[in-house]
C-alpha cells in the first residue's frame, strides 16, 4: 500500500444514493432562498430541482420543494442542517418512491415542425394532462404536468418531431390522503 | 410617543440591554454615526484594535473567557472582509460573537459604491444567522435577536450590516420581548431528558466493562457548573475520562482519572482507550475528524452514546447507539441526580467490573506517550512548555496559542484545572489566533496571568495587535516557541513528502527584542536552557506587554501522533517509531 500523503483520513465506505425530496417551510424574508441553497453548495449536497413560491400571504411562508439525492446519513444531515437555519419553520422528507406522496413537474415545450410531426407530437403528450397553450402555421406550445422521468422521456422523444425549446419547473409535492404534514 | 432616537444611539442601547462591557472594532466610514455616538455611552468601552480580524479572535478570547457573547464594531466593505476569519473561527468553535457592520447607505447598496461589499451574502456560511437592517423600525428589534441567536442553543457568530443611513434616521426605541417565537422554536437551549433516556444510559454503564467518557467544549460552553457535574460524575462512576482540544480544564489536567488529550496529537492511553473501550460517552463533543481518524475504524466495538445541543452534530461523521440532544449542563445535573437516587452504590459496586480496564489504561501509561529526549545544549520545546506551566500553575492562568506544533505541545504539557482558561483555535485552526485572543482575554480578567503561547510564524500574521496591547496596557505574554519553521507543515514534509521543506522555513524574521522595544513592550530571548525559569519568572513579574522569544530545538517534531489513514491503536509515539516499537529508554520524561 503506498503511504498516504494526506494530513486528512480516507474516504470511508459510502451508503446507497437514493432520491429524496425536501419540503421546507421558510419565512418569506430577504436571503432565505440563497440561506437554503448555499446550505447546499456549501456542503456539497445535490440539488435536481427546486420550486419555490410564497404559500401563505398573511404570515409570509414559503415552501421550497428540493429533488436531491445522497446516502442516508447525507439525506438526514441535509434535513438536520435545514432545520438549524433561523427562517426555518419545518421540514419534511420523502422518498421519489413514496406512494403516499403526490409528485407533479410542469413542463412547456415549443415545437416547430410539419402538420404531421406536431400531431405526433401532440399526441405523445396526451396522456400528461397536455393543454395547448398557442398555435402558429408551422408551431404550438404545449403544456403537460408529469412525474420528472416522464418529462424526460418526453423530451427524448419529442426532439426528433421538431422540440425547439423546453421550459421546466422543479417538481412539488404533497402527500395523499386528509393528512398534512406537521 | 416617546423621544424620537437615531440608529445609532438605538445600538448602543441594545448593547446596554444586553449588559455589554467592552467592543472592540475599528472605525471607518461607514461606521461612523456608531461612533460618534460613542461618546454617550460611559459604561461601553471600545477597544481600539490594528486590524478586524484582531478584532474578532480578541472578541472570541473575551467571549471565550468570561462566559459573556463578544461584541465587535467593523466598518462596510474592507473591515467587513477582514472580520470573516474570525467569524468563521467562531463559527467552528461555537463562540457567541455579535459582529456589527457598517453599510453603505441603503440607495447606494448594489451601485458598487466606494467601500461597497455584500457583508451579508459573504458571511452567510459563517454565521448563525445573519441581517441586513432596511428599515430603522426594524433595528431594536433585530439587535436584540442577534444577541439571542449568538448565544442560545450552540452558540455562534452573528453579524448585524447597518447602512450608514439607518444609522442616522430616527424612530421610537421599542425592545419588545417576542424573541422565542421569532426564532421559530431555536431559542430553547433544552432538549427532552427523560428518565427513560437516563436509565438507558446508566444501565449501558452498567453494563459496561471498559467505558470511557469523552467530553469536549459543550461543556465549557455550558458554563463552569457542567465543568462542576462532569467532575461529580466521574467521582461517581470512578470512569475514565479524555478530552478534545476544545474540553481542556472541563476536567482538571492533573487528575488521575482523566487520560489526557486524545486525538491525532492525543496520548497514547486516551487514543488506545478509545479504541479498545465498549462504551463511549460522548458529552459536547462532535466527532471531529482530528478526533475520529479513520472512520471505518474508529472505536470499532463500542456502544457510542452522545449527548450534544445541536441535533445535526448527532450522527454527522460516527454513527451513535443512543443520541440525546441536550444543554450538557442540565444533561449531566439530570444523570447525577438519578444515578444518586436509584444508584447510590454504582461507583463501589461497579468497581471491580472496571478493574481490569484500568490495568489496561495503566499499561499504556506506562509508555510515558508525552515523553521527549531532553538536551543540555537546545530548549526542548516542550520543555519550554513544561517549565512555563511549573512557573505559572500557582496562579490563575489564562492561556491563549496560535496554531501548530506548539499549540499541541501546549495542549499536551500545560495542564488546566478550570473551564474557560484556554483559548484555541481548532476547528478553523487560525494562525494569528492568540495573540488578539490574549488581548480579548486581558480585557475581561484585567488582574488575570495571559499568556499566549505562540509560534514565531504565526504571531506575525497578527503582530500588529501588540500596539493595542501596550495602548491599553493589557501585561500580555507572547511566548514565542521560536523554530524558525512553520513547524506543524516541516513536520508533515519531513514524514510525508520526503523532507521536501518546501517554503516551510522563514528567512529573514525579525529580531523579536528589538520589535518588542519598537512597540514600546519589553523584549526577552532565551536560547538555553538553564537560563529559561529565570527569565520565565522575569516574564511573569514585568506588570507590561512582553514578547518572549524562545529559541527552541527547530527539528523537534510533535509526538505522539496518529498518522493519517490510521485507527486509533496505531500510533507514532517517536522518531524511532518509524521503524519499530518505540523503546523507552534513552526517552526521559522531564
Amino acid at each position: 500500500m503506498t503511504k498516504s500523503k494526506s494530513a486528512y483520513s480516507e474516504p470511508g465506505k459510502l451508503g446507497k444514493s437514493e432520491h429524496h425530496i425536501i419540503v421546507v417551510w421558510v419565512d418569506n424574508e430577504a436571503g432565505v432562498l440563497a440561506r437554503v441553497v448555499g446550505l447546499f453548495s456549501g456542503r456539497g449536497y445535490n440539488i435536481e430541482s427546486l420550486a419555490v413560491a410564497e404559500v401563505d400571504k398573511k404570515k409570509h411562508i414559503s415552501r421550497i420543494t428540493i429533488v436531491t439525492s445522497g446516502t442516508p446519513s447525507v439525506i438526514e444531515q441535509i434535513k438536520l442542517q435545514l432545520k438549524k437555519l433561523i427562517p426555518v419553520h419545518k421540514v419534511a422528507d420523502f422518498k421519489r418512491n413514496d406512494p403516499n406522496i403526490l409528485f407533479k413537474e410542469l413542463a412547456l415545450f415549443k415545437v416547430v415542425s410539419s402538420k404531421k410531426n406536431r400531431e405526433k407530437a401532440q399526441k405523445l403528450c396526451k396522456k400528461y394532462n397536455a393543454f395547448v397553450l398557442d398555435k402558429s402555421k408551422n408551431s404550438f406550445v404545449i403544456q403537460v404536468t408529469a412525474l420528472r422521468r416522464d418529462i424526460d422521456k418526453l423530451i427524448e422523444i419529442l426532439s426528433p418531431l421538431g422540440l425547439v425549446s423546453t421550459s421546466r419547473t422543479g417538481a412539488v409535492a404533497m402527500t395523499r390522503g386528509s393528512e398534512t404534514f406537521k | 410617543m416617546g423621544k424620537l432616537i437615531s440608529g445609532a444611539e438605538i445600538v448602543f442601547k441594545v448593547l446596554e440591554h444586553h449588559k455589554v462591557d467592552h467592543i472592540f472594532g475599528y472605525p471607518g466610514g461607514a461606521v461612523l454615526p456608531i461612533y460618534d455616538e460613542l461618546k454617550n455611552h460611559k459604561t461601553i468601552k471600545h477597544i481600539l484594535v490594528r486590524h478586524e480580524q484582531g478584532a474578532g479572535h480578541a472578541a472570541e478570547g473575551y467571549a471565550r473567557s468570561s462566559g459573556k457573547p463578544g461584541v465587535m464594531l467593523v466598518t462596510s466593505g474592507p473591515g467587513a472582509t477582514n472580520a470573516v476569519t474570525a467569524l468563521t473561527d467562531a463559527y467552528m468553535d461555537s463562540i457567541p460573537i455579535v459582529c456589527i457592520s457598517g453599510q453603505v447607505p441603503t440607495h447606494l447598496i448594489g451601485t458598487d459604491a466606494f467601500q461597497e461589499c455584500d457583508t451579508t451574502g459573504i458571511t452567510r456560511p459563517c454565521t448563525k444567522h445573519n441581517w441586513l437592517v432596511k428599515d430603522i423600525n426594524d433595528l431594536a428589534k433585530i439587535m436584540d435577536l442577534a444577541f439571542e441567536v449568538a448565544t442560545t442553543g450552540r452558540p455562534g457568530p452573528v453579524l448585524v450590516d447597518i447602512p450608514k443611513d439607518i444609522q442616522f434616521k430616527k424612530t421610537n426605541f421599542v425592545l419588545k420581548n417576542s424573541n422565542k417565537k421569532k426564532l421559530n422554536g431555536k431559542s430553547s437551549s433544552n432538549g427532552k431528558i427523560t428518565t427513560n433516556n437516563l436509565d438507558k444510559v446508566i444501565s449501558l454503564m452498567k453494563k459496561s466493562s471498559k467505558p470511557i467518557f469523552y467530553t469536549g467544549g459543550g461543556v465549557i460552553n455550558s458554563g463552569p457548573e457542567a465543568s462542576n457535574l462532569l467532575r461529580e460524575l466521574i467521582s461517581l462512576t470512578g470512569f475514565p475520562i479524555t478530552s478534545t482540544l476544545q474540553g481542556l480544564g472541563a476536567y482538571p489536567g492533573d487528575d488521575p482519572s482523566f487520560l489526557g488529550m486524545l486525538g491525532m496529537h492525543g496520548t497514547y492511553e486516551a487514543n488506545n482507550a478509545m479504541y479498545s473501550c465498549d462504551l463511549m460517552v460522548n458529552i459536547g463533543a462532535r466527532f471531529d475528524d482530528r478526533i475520529t481518524g479513520k472512520v471505518d475504524e474508529f472505536s470499532p466495538n463500542s456502544k457510542k452514546i452522545h449527548i450534544d445541543i445541536d441535533p445535526s452534530s448527532i450522527g454527522k461523521n460516527i454513527k451513535v447507539d443512543l443520541a440525546i440532544v441536550s444543554d450538557v449542563g442540565s444533561f449531566l445535573k439530570a444523570l447525577n441526580k438519578r444515578i444518586k437516587e436509584k444508584h447510590k452504590d454504582f461507583l463501589n459496586s461497579n468497581k471491580h467490573n472496571i478493574s481490569k480496564w484500568w490495568k489496561d489504561i495503566d499499561k499504556w501509561r506506562q509508555k510515558k506517550s508525552l515523553s521527549f529526549k531532553n538536551s543540555k545544549e537546545v530548549i526542548k520545546p516542550q520543555y519550554a512548555v513544561q517549565r512555563l506551566y511549573e512557573l505559572s500553575k500557582n496562579k490563575d492562568t489564562f492561556i491563549t496559542t496560535e496554531v501548530g506544533q506548539h499549540q499541541m505541545w501546549a495542549a499536551q504539557h500545560y495542564k488546566f484545572n478550570k473551564p474557560n482558561r484556554w483559548m484555541t483555535s481548532g476547528g478553523l485552526g487560525t494562525m494569528g489566533y492568540g495573540l488578539p485572543a490574549a488581548v480579548g482575554v486581558q480585557i475581561a480578567h484585567p488582574d488575570k496571568l495571559v499568556i499566549d503561547i505562540a509560534g514565531e510564524a504565526s504571531v506575525l500574521m497578527t503582530m500588529q495587535e501588540m500596539s493595542t496591547a501596550v495602548q491599553y496596557k493589557l501585561p500580555i505574554k507572547i511566548f514565542i516557541l521560536n523554530n524558525q519553521y512553520m513547524g506543524m507543515v516541516r513536520q508533515w514534509q519531513e514524514l510525508l513528502h520526503e523532507k521536501n521543506y518546501s517554503e516551510s522555513y522563514t528567512a529573514a524574521l525579525p529580531d523579536f527584542v528589538k520589535l518588542a522595544e519598537a512597540y514600546g513592550c519589553v523584549g526577552i530571548k532565551a536560547s538555553k536552557p538553564d537560563e529559561l525559569d529565570e527569565k520565565i519568572n522575569q516574564m511573569i513579574n514585568i506588570n507590561e506587554p512582553v514578547i518572549f522569544d524562545c529559541r527552541v530545538d527547530p527539528s523537534e517534531n510533535c509526538y505522539p501522533m496518529i498518522p493519517s489513514g490510521k485507527p486509533h491503536n496505531q500510533m507514532l509515539l517517536g522518531p524511532e517509531d518509524e521503524k519499530e516499537e518505540v523503546s523507552d529508554e534513552g526517552k526521559t520524561l522531564v
